[in-house]
């Protein structure tokens, strides 16, 4: 894996935020019909914490971010976001989703927008943002990302590396409390991961909450302050990156890291 | 090797000139490569020239050459030829031309029809324009075109009233296929959203709503509105057969809209969906702003074809009474005068549903290029 990739980067050592706790999950379950995806999960996040979930496919890492903006729903426990617990109701589920950005693995930018608008359209839309106000912040964005100069283009004519890059300057342009990725680099090829990360890896120094879905340990190492290790719907092993990739306490969170960072 | 020897038998630059390749570009090359290439061709190719040889020239012949344009009566337009049927007698189509575009119109308010067909261009131009200064207040005014039509046609408020029943030929054909396309698109596109709604109540009504009006004939829809319909009716009340018919035709037309909507809506990736869903879009926004749009563009072809169907369907409205193009020709052939003239009548008529027909085809493949420079190099 690209374990030099962050290279720029050294942020502080992963000191833990302040006590004030910005995710509360508590006893959360999820089923997919008979499927039980997500088993008693517990987690708090800090705000300005940045988290790093990894494990073997279909151990439901995904399905765990994607129940905190709601694109998932769950069955049992609780989840609150910033004070706003997710429940039926819609009113709060859009206050969420307004304030938690999501990125996801295949960029999902609006193929019919240009650039310009997929950032722009949400504030206008959902913030009421006058149009050249928003397509002037959206600009900021862009320029955020390093790619100012594909405003015009259709999303259809930029490589994948860009594609991401624009969805991330689409979600911060909302200017989210949180930031879930979701394996932001998988559908990537490997000379453009590093344009994403980079960007990531800025939003990580100017102090965003993130949760991050990836097996980039690079990454992990350099910027988050805990990693989540989930295996079969459980969260096996939380740590610190240092701890964790040096003393992994569990025979399966072993086995992950043998698997990961030698072939 | 026999090519290794020839090399080796000259030194370099001493090889004897050969003659030139077969020419297989060009006007030349192509008839040599597609039409007497081989002895199957050749004779495959002289059947066809006979073929032609012997439909085209006496069929021209029959359509132009020998064909009359001006003469009151079918023995009238005989005796301007060789010998009877010897050319089209186009004469039937101009005298009766009028008839076939206006019906019963009242001939001093005939210019409330032309009215309506000059608006009618105006809208098909403005709202099919791409790059038209003032879009917004074409949509509107498309939008308000079939009220305004409707005024115009049948009266009231300061005009004349004119019966549906004096609406006849083209002019009823347009009205019925016009209303049929027009309002089945907005209330195709609702019953398809309501098919994927979560609310259980809605998507019931929906289904039930467009496999009903699928599983029955447009023949069978039009009869209930002709006969049955008026038992529903409270007593007394009169509820005008063109409206009732009007209703049928467009929501069998919406049904089928809302499928093809429904496949458009099926189409998009379920990442659209979260997209939008994530940034915090309502149901209505994501869908105006996000699905729909892209959604309407895969289904073009789709509508246009049901558009098209409709379009020709019109002509069903005959066998419940109505005179349309098609019912006025027909029953214009008994006429004593122009017995016997249906080939005239046929071409004219098929001719007016081509063009219409193939226009719209033509406009659908142009929207559908258009929109797919804008997401690809």
């Amino acid at each position: 894996m690209n374990q030099d990739t962050p290279t720029s980067s050294t942020t502080e050592a992963p000191a833990t935020s302040s006590g004030e706790k910005i995710i509360t999950i508590n006893g959360m379950h999820k089923w997919f019909d008979d499927f039980h995806v997500l088993k008693n999960i517990n987690l708090e996040v800090g705000r300005g914490e940045r988290i790093v979930i990894c494990g073997p496919s279909g151990s439901g890492k995904s399905t765990l971010i994607r129940c905190i903006n709601r694109l998932e729903e769950h069955q049992q426990g609780t989840i609150s976001v910033d004070g706003t617990e997710l429940t039926h109701d819609l009113k709060n589920i859009e206050i969420i989703r307004s304030e938690v950005g999501i990125v996801f693995q295949q960029f999902n930018l609006f193929p019919h927008l240009t650039v310009l608008e997929n950032v722009a359209l949400a504030p206008i839309w959902v913030r009421k943002m006058p149009r050249a106000e928003a397509e002037g912040n959206a600009m900021k964005y862009l320029e955020r990302v390093k790619i100012p100069e594909q405003a015009a283009k259709y999303p259809g004519q930029l490589s994948g590396g860009q594609q991401q890059r624009v969805a991330i300057a689409r979600s911060l342009c909302m200017n989210p409390r949180i930031m879930l990725f979701d394996e932001p680099t998988s559908a990537l090829d490997p000379e453009m991961i590093k344009e994403v990360l980079d960007v990531m890896i800025e939003l990580a120094e100017s102090g965003m909450t993130m949760l991050v879905v990836t097996h980039e340990m690079g990454f992990a190492t350099a910027v988050a302050h805990r990693v989540i290790f989930m295996d079969g719907g459980e969260i096996i092993e939380e740590k610190p990156p240092r701890e964790f990739f040096e003393n992994p306490e569990h025979e399966r969170t072993k086995l992950f890291l043998s698997q990961i960072l030698h072939h | 090797m026999a090519q290794n020897q020839a090399q080796q038998a000259y030194s370099p630059g001493t090889h004897p000139d050969l003659p030139p390749p077969v020419r297989t570009t060009g006007v030349l090359g192509w008839v040599r490569k597609n039409l007497i290439s081989s002895p199957l061709n050749i004779a495959l190719t002289l059947a066809s020239i006979w073929l032609l040889w012997s439909i085209v020239p006496p069929a021209l012949n029959w359509v132009l050459a020998e064909a009359v344009w001006s003469a009151d009566t079918r023995k009238e337009c005989w005796a301007l030829m060789g010998a009877p049927r010897d050319g089209a007698c186009w004469a039937f189509i101009r005298g009766s031309f009028k008839l076939f575009v206006y019906g019963w119109y009242p001939e001093p308010e005939r210019w409330r029809v032309n009215v309506t067909f000059l608006l009618f261009a105006i809208t098909i131009f403005g709202a099919l324009r791409e790059n038209i200064p003032g879009k917004k207040y074409w949509l509107m005014f498309a939008t308000a075109f079939p009220f305004i039509a409707a005024w115009l046609l049948l009266g009231g408020f300061g005009l004349t009233p004119v019966g549906t029943q004096k609406l006849g030929g083209i002019l009823l054909t347009l009205v019925v296929a016009v209303t049929g396309i027009a309002f089945s698109l907005p209330i195709g596109l609702a019953l398809a959203l309501g098919r994927r709604s979560k609310l259980p109540a809605l998507r019931a009504v929906c289904v039930i709503f467009i496999e009903f009006i699928r599983g029955v004939p447009l023949i069978t829809l039009l009869f209930v509105a002709s006969t049955m319909l008026t038992y529903f009716l409270p007593p007394g009340s009169t509820f005008d057969l063109l409206m009732r018919v009007l209703i049928m035709v467009t929501l069998f037309a919406s049904a089928y809209i809302a499928e093809v909507v429904r496949g458009g809506l099926q189409g998009l990736p379920s990442g659209q969906y979260e997209a939008a869903d994530s940034l915090g879009l309502t149901y209505w926004k994501a869908h105006r702003l996000i699905i729909l749009p892209q959604a309407l563009k895969i289904s073009i072809p789709g509508i246009v074809n049901t558009f098209i169907g409709s379009f020709k369907d019109s002509v069903l409205v005959l066998i419940i009474g109505m005179m349309d193009i098609l019912g006025l020709g027909r029953a214009r052939l008994n006429d004593p005068e122009w017995l016997g003239l249906a080939p005239e009548l046929y071409i004219f008529i098929s001719l007016f549903f081509f063009i219409s027909c193939f226009g719209m085809a033509r406009y659908s493949l142009s929207l559908e290029k258009k929109l797919q420079t804008g997401h690809k190099h």
